[in-house]
């Protein structure tokens, strides 16, 4: 006797249903949810880590809104009408580096390091929210094209991000406040929070 | 450390123990050109400016070891008594000094401004120009700035009618 073809592969189809049926992992739904929100809380403790940085005026002074950098703890406008300039550099024949050398200046308190600018207007972070700045980094058009690849690189291996931990002394030659998540910590919540797909979470 | 710099167009080369000594000491406590002031010490008042690669530079927060392999041009080299450079002859011309102090570091930053600015505007004066006189001069020095520009234009002129 021959079978039609069509009762084999229903034949095969039920066959294949009760194995992997079978073969399903013992976890209940709770216990999905549960591992979920998990990876979620951690996700949000690397995000809080990093804007904790972020936010700091170390990092801050320099991502200005209004072009002006910042000075101090306490966020002053940079002193002698300093601003952003043409190319985020200051000015023609007065520009950043008239001052600030490519380490810091602990005879004069002149902060300094590699590459020494403001960050790009288009990287203004001054009077956003946590989860405004963290659209902006993560927006191409904003960021300079960088993939989130580049973005880990760019928080943990350039040396002017890494100056906020190695800032120096302030003209009185006091050390300058650090942000209050080490360095490593920050380097591992930012490549935790990309692992992680990188969301921001809706507070 | 040995630092081999061109201090006013001469090689020199100096030997200072501590390379984060600023520049400024080692121009004029090494090399004796007292033409460059120590005024704040912070990078704040414009006094120490002088010229590195042709860039206007605060020396009292330069570190010499940054100089190394650089031209450095200072006050003496800007001109001379017979040979003024537009900004000292504009400066005399219209009597700008007060008491002096700060005046060499005002004219090495309009001398850098020039180079870039040709005709600044009093926009450009003000964001580039922005040392400290306590003299109070400031007013005499936007009139020498502004003929320095002339002086220089019509400098480049004959230069290239005579060339
Ligand atoms: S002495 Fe250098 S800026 Fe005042
Ligand atoms: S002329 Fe006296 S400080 Fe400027």
């Amino acid at each position: 006797m021959k079978l039609k073809p069509i009762y084999t592969f229903l034949a095969l189809t039920v066959v294949g249903f009760l194995f992997a049926l079978a073969n399903t992992p013992k976890i209940s739904a709770y216990e999905i949810l549960e591992k979920q929100s998990k990876n979620t809380q951690n996700s949000n403790d690397d995000y809080d880590k990093m804007m904790d940085v972020l936010t700091h005026q170390r990092c801050m002074n320099c991502h200005p809104s209004d072009d002006i950098p910042k000075q101090g703890d306490a966020s002053h406008p940079h002193h002698f009408g300093m601003a952003r300039g043409e190319d985020d550099h200051g000015f023609e024949a007065t520009s950043c580096n008239t001052c600030h050398q490519s380490q810091n200046n602990l005879n004069s308190g002149v902060p300094g390091a590699p590459h020494w600018a403001l960050a790009p207007a288009s990287m203004a972070w001054e009077g956003l929210t946590r989860a405004q700045i963290a659209e902006r980094l993560l927006d191409k058009s904003m960021n300079g094209n960088r993939s989130h690849q580049e973005l880990i690189e760019h928080m943990t291996e350039d040396d002017l991000v890494l100056w906020a931990w190695e800032p120096g002394v302030d003209a009185d030659g006091e050390p300058r406040t650090i942000p209050p998540v080490s360095k490593e910590e920050f380097k591992k919540a930012v490549e935790n929070w990309f692992a992680d797909g990188a969301i921001i979470p809706s507070k | 450390m040995e630092i081999s710099l061109t201090v006013n167009g001469v090689s020199k080369t100096v030997d200072i123990a501590d390379e984060n000594t600023p520049l400024l000491w080692v121009v004029r406590d090494t090399l004796d050109l007292k033409g460059t002031k120590f005024g704040c010490g912070k990078a704040a008042c414009g006094a120490c400016t002088l010229h590195v690669d042709g860039e206007a530079v605060r020396s009292c927060s330069y570190p010499v070891k940054f100089a190394d392999g650089k031209e450095v041009t200072t006050i003496e080299g800007l001109g001379d008594r017979e040979n003024p450079h537009p900004v000292q002859q504009a400066w005399i011309e219209e009597i700008v000094p007060q008491c002096g102090y700060c005046q060499p570091g005002f004219m090495m930053a309009t001398a850098a401004l020039l180079n870039k600015v040709p005709k600044p505007t009093d926009e450009d004066i003000d964001k580039n120009i922005i040392n400290v006189c306590r003299c109070g001069t400031y007013y005499r020095m936007r009139k020498a700035i502004y003929k320095a520009a002339k002086l220089q234009a019509e400098k480049v002129i004959n230069e290239s009618k005579e060339a």
